[in-house]
């Protein structure tokens, strides 16, 4: 159950208001996609999701709790670039979610049976995005696809209730970007979380989504008002998480 | 034909390139050192080669006769404790503080403004302050060296920090990490080859100042001993000498690369793409 709701949410630099006022509700297990020029907005609204940002009026809900303003394990993240660090392998990526969740509070360290249940269920992530054979590889090793299912997998580790992506497959060719539309729809199957999806492909947005965003400023709008939702499109039933798409 | 800017030389011709500075600097010296010797048999300046070996073997193979060591050996075990333990800690230093001051803002505005202002201060000014409260001996050398790299080494790392992509450090705590699991975990971690890559430009000025800190005050290093034989014009010691430090600092930049190769293949992949760790 991850319903999120955006209560009047608003955002402005110095007095000029960037986006909103924004009110939505997404059913738990959505997959919003939100399409829009650039500029207008989109980067904006899922940096107050993440927490990034704090909105300057209104409030954000996850199940009627409100989210804090600083980014949590609540919501994970996978950016076009930058969402894997360098300086670990592939399978270390993956388990390091894990381990600052369950390791010792200073250096979030984790030893003996612990452990090696992490490596497992690093593992057993890896394998489901078809990295099973890359897992002592570093991302500079990894090609742009590899990289971004190796984001995937590291940011469901710690199974969060909403997981944002922003124009996660943007820099990837035509093939590797159907692979992983693929890969992306399977793993919301199986772990039913909410997707936020900020993308500038509309056929992506169409195709993937269970509801569709149109993120814009009608030129209408007077010149202190922000960017808000124009199209509300409801594009197909969201999945229902069943209590056998549990992952391990 | 081809541009001159498209043509590589081949393997044999790169390598006769390379030697071809180095060959006429030793033919240049040698035309130069007969040219002067033949005039007069007694001339100081431009020893020959020979001169120079066995002024060497003097120094590195017989023992002194006062202190029973072998000078160049012992000047060159003193310089470099000396410049290990500087530059040791100067970097200890630069980490610590260029990685706080490059993640958390607070520590950024407390300490950012007043190391930009410090690293102005030339250390070599200093160095009588340190003579007078810290005394002659060893400490006043090795903090001489630890301030003239520190506040280098701290700005330098401040600045890698801050080149850190935020999507690293929003990723982090999508994790769950807070400020210390970030900075050990993530920060920390790919500081570590920065900070050798800071020691590595840092080494030349870390000579610099332990060579003028032991020509003031010292007893033994290899500083101490080119300004001593000063005196007596002795060329033959000072610039095999000259060639020993060269030949030190190199070795040490080598030594320092390897290692950063060796303990971060991630980063040396990033930095050289196309060579397989």
């Amino acid at each position: 159950m991850s319903t999120l709701e955006l209560d009047g949410v608003e955002k402005a630099y110095d007095d000029r208001t960037v986006v909103g006022p924004i009110n939505l509700t997404l059913a738990s297990g959505a997959f919003c996609t939100i399409v829009g020029a650039s500029g207008c907005g989109k980067s904006t609204l899922l940096k107050l999701l993440l927490g990034q940002e704090r909105p300057t009026r209104g409030a954000i809900l996850l199940d009627g709790e409100p989210l804090k303003t600083e980014p949590d394990p609540r919501r994970g993240i996978v950016y076009q670039r930058y969402s894997v660090f360098p300086h670990l392998t592939a399978a270390q990526n993956v388990r390091l979610g894990l381990e600052l969740r369950h390791g010792d509070p200073v250096f979030g360290l984790c030893f003996g049976a612990t452990r090696r249940s992490l490596r497992a269920q690093a593992l057993a992530l890896l394998a489901a995005v078809g990295l099973k054979e890359s897992a002592d590889r570093y991302p500079v090793q990894l090609s742009g696809g590899m990289q971004q299912r190796l984001a995937l997998a590291q940011a469901l580790a710690c199974k969060p209730p909403l997981l944002l992506l922003d124009e996660p497959f943007g820099a990837l060719d035509p093939g590797n970007r159907a692979a992983m539309h693929e890969l992306l729809t399977q793993l919301w199957h199986e772990h039913g979380m909410t997707v936020v999806m900020v993308t500038h492909d509309l056929p992506e947005a169409f195709g993937l989504g269970t509801r569709m965003l149109v993120l814009d400023r009608p030129d209408d709008l007077a010149a202190n008002d922000g960017a808000r939702i124009t199209y509300d499109l409801p594009l197909r039933a969201p999945t229902v998480a069943t209590a056998d798409a549990q992952t391990p | 034909m081809t541009r001159l800017m498209n043509r590589r030389p081949g393997r044999v011709s790169a390598l006769l390139l390379t030697a071809l500075p180095f060959v006429l600097l030793v033919f240049a010296y040698q035309s130069a050192s007969s040219i002067r010797l033949a005039e007069n048999p007694q001339d100081r300046l431009l020893p020959a080669f020979s001169t120079m070996a066995d002024a060497m073997k003097r120094m590195a193979i017989e023992p002194d006769r006062r202190t029973g060591e072998r000078l160049l050996i012992a000047d060159t075990k003193a310089s470099l404790v000396r410049l290990a333990s500087g530059v040791a800690l100067g970097a200890l230093f630069g980490l610590l503080v260029g990685v706080l001051a490059g993640l958390l803002p607070t520590a950024g505005s407390a300490l950012s403004p007043f190391l930009a202002a410090f690293a102005m201060v030339p250390p070599l000014s200093i160095l009588p302050i340190l003579f007078i409260t810290l005394g002659i001996d060893e400490l006043s050398k090795i903090v001489l060296i630890a301030i003239g790299v520190g506040p280098f080494i701290a700005r330098d790392l401040e600045a890698r920090v801050r080149e850190l992509p935020t999507e690293e450090l929003i990723k982090a705590q999508t994790l769950g990490a807070g400020s210390w699991l970030t900075l050990w975990r993530i920060v920390l971690p790919q500081m570590l080859p920065r900070l050798l890559d800071a020691i590595r430009l840092s080494l030349g000025a870390a000579w610099l100042f332990l060579i003028a800190a032991e020509a003031i005050a010292a007893t033994e290093g290899l500083g101490y001993r080119i300004f001593l034989v000063r005196r007596y014009l002795a060329m033959d010691i000072i610039l095999p000498y000259v060639l020993c430090i060269t030949a030190l600092a190199w070795l040490t930049d080598f030594a320092v690369r390897r290692l950063s190769r060796l303990l971060f293949p991630w980063y040396a992949l990033q930095v050289e793409p196309g060579r397989n760790a």
